[in-house]
């Protein structure tokens, strides 16, 4: 066991953990947020997408351990005052999502995408959420959400 | 998936990993994790010990040393993609790095992780092996440097002794000539089917030297030798028949992605549009 400190969504949880614990289990099952999903497990869905030091990352190929000291924030972390994000409210607003399994960790990589480049191209937005698979939308609807917030 | 249990250890600084990787036991370095993880999660590997050299200072970051550029073994490759000096010295570097796996993958893998695994398919050895960069290495016996025309040796197989630590990169700038690095992947895998990288000087059209290099046209990234000898002060006439002869003296696998005869194909397509972009 290995003590290992995550600052999750401002909050600050000391955890032991072993170190072939994966971040995406440390969130689950030792914190209790469900909302990051595990899709495919193996690096290339996108599901698990969190940020992590502000910068988003797949939490299935992360140990806990490698985050000692992160500031992590989940889909959990992104409405405030009871008000959702405004990417929670597009992906809403543009029916961005179907049966909503990959929505937490899009929500979380169009995000990031938009906080490295804050006026994206179409052809920006679909390149960089490659990452981000979506087995209902068509992504159509995605790139509509995301291209309405980078518009404000 | 959960990995098989291990020991983990974070090393405090280059000599710290190299004396961890001597004394354990069956001990790996963990850069960032991304080609790492994956294995240990369907237990391909089952290191005894894990040595966690994220948190080591001074492996991080471009120097601009000049002539050529010092990039340290744990530069992300999505800071790779945006340093100032990497687009001004050697874009080539950029531009490689940005066509990796996706944001999230760029945001973990680093450019050391990328090169120390010795996968065939990567992007970043190919272009290293057309830059002529070297790669300092540390470990018990000291440090070396490994030009990477002998840092890769084989299909996941490289120059670095099981207790050395590459810790940096130096890539020599490329100046005015033109450079590019084009890949032809499957629509849901990001590693190259083929790659080439090309860094080509040339005056008025006429083409002083060319450096050809290929992924996954082997074990190993190679050197396109009979095109880098037909452009040698050919003009950019010369490229279209250059190219055809990009697969000589390769030896490309044939696997789910592609067949060999497939691969000798795309290398040429993909030489003469690599040429020309460098060229325009
Ligand atoms: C979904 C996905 C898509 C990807 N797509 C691509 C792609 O399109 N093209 C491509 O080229 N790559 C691709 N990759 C691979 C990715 O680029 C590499 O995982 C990454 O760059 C390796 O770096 P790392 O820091 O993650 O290395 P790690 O996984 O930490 O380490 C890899 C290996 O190198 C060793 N090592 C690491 N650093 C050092 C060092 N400094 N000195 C000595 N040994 C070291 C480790 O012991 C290990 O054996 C992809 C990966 C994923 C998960
Ligand atoms: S669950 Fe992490 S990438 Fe699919
Ligand atoms: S909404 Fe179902 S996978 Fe995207």
């Amino acid at each position: 066991m290995r003590r290992t400190t995550l600052t999750v969504n401002g909050v600050r949880h000391e955890l032991d953990v072993e170190p072939r614990e994966l971040l995406v289990l440390a969130l689950r099952d030792h914190l209790g947020l469900t909302g990051t999903n595990i899709g495919c497990d193996t690096s290339s869905c996108g599901a698990c997408t969190i940020h992590m030091d502000g910068q988003s990352v797949k939490s299935c190929t992360v140990l806990a351990v490698q985050a000692d000291g992160a500031e992590i924030t989940t889909i959990e972390g992104l409405a405030s005052n009871g008000e959702m994000h405004p990417m929670q409210s597009a992906f809403n607003e543009h029916h961005a999502l179907q049966c909503g399994y990959c929505t937490p960790g899009m929500i979380m990589a169009a995000v990031g995408l938009l906080q490295e480049n804050p006026n994206p191209t179409e052809n920006e937005i679909r390149s960089d959420l490659e990452g981000n698979l979506c087995r209902c939308t068509g992504y159509h609807n995605i790139v509509k959400a995301v291209r309405a917030v980078a518009a404000g | 998936m959960i990995p098989a249990p291990f020991e983990y250890e974070v090393a405090e600084s280059v000599d710290h990993a190299v004396e961890l990787l001597t004394t354990r036991e069956d001990a790996k370095l963990l850069a960032g994790g991304h080609s790492l993880i994956p294995l240990l999660k369907v237990r391909l590997a089952r290191p005894g010990t894990l040595v966690d050299i994220g948190r080591v200072s001074g492996m991080v970051g471009v120097l601009d040393a000049g002539e050529h550029l010092v990039v340290g073994a744990m530069t992300t490759l999505s800071d790779l993609v945006a340093d100032a000096s990497v687009s001004v010295g050697c874009p080539l570097l950029a531009t490689t790095a940005a066509q990796v796996g996706d944001p999230q993958v760029r945001h973990r893998g680093t450019i050391g992780g990328s090169l120390a695994h010795g996968d065939p398919a990567s992007d970043l050895p190919t272009t290293l092996l057309a830059l002529d960069a070297e790669l300092v290495v540390r470990g018990s016996g000291g440090e070396r440097t490994i030009a990477a025309a002998d840092f890769f040796v084989g299909f996941f197989e490289t120059a670095l002794g099981p207790d050395e630590i590459l810790t940096e990169i130096r890539v020599p700038k490329t100046g005015a000539a033109g450079t590019a690095y084009l890949k032809f992947h499957h629509r849901a895998i990001d590693w190259a089917t083929v790659g080439v990288a090309v860094v080509v000087e040339s005056q008025n059209g006429s083409i002083s030297s060319a450096r050809v290099a290929l992924t996954n046209m082997g074990p190993a990234p190679v050197r396109a030798s009979a095109v880098e000898a037909a452009l040698a002060g050919a003009d950019r006439g010369a490229v279209a028949r250059a190219a055809e002869a990009a697969d000589r003296g390769t030896d490309p696998p044939s696997d789910l992605q592609a067949g060999a005869d497939y691969r000798r194909h795309i290398a040429k397509v993909l030489t003469r549009r690599a040429l020309t972009q460098a060229l325009s």
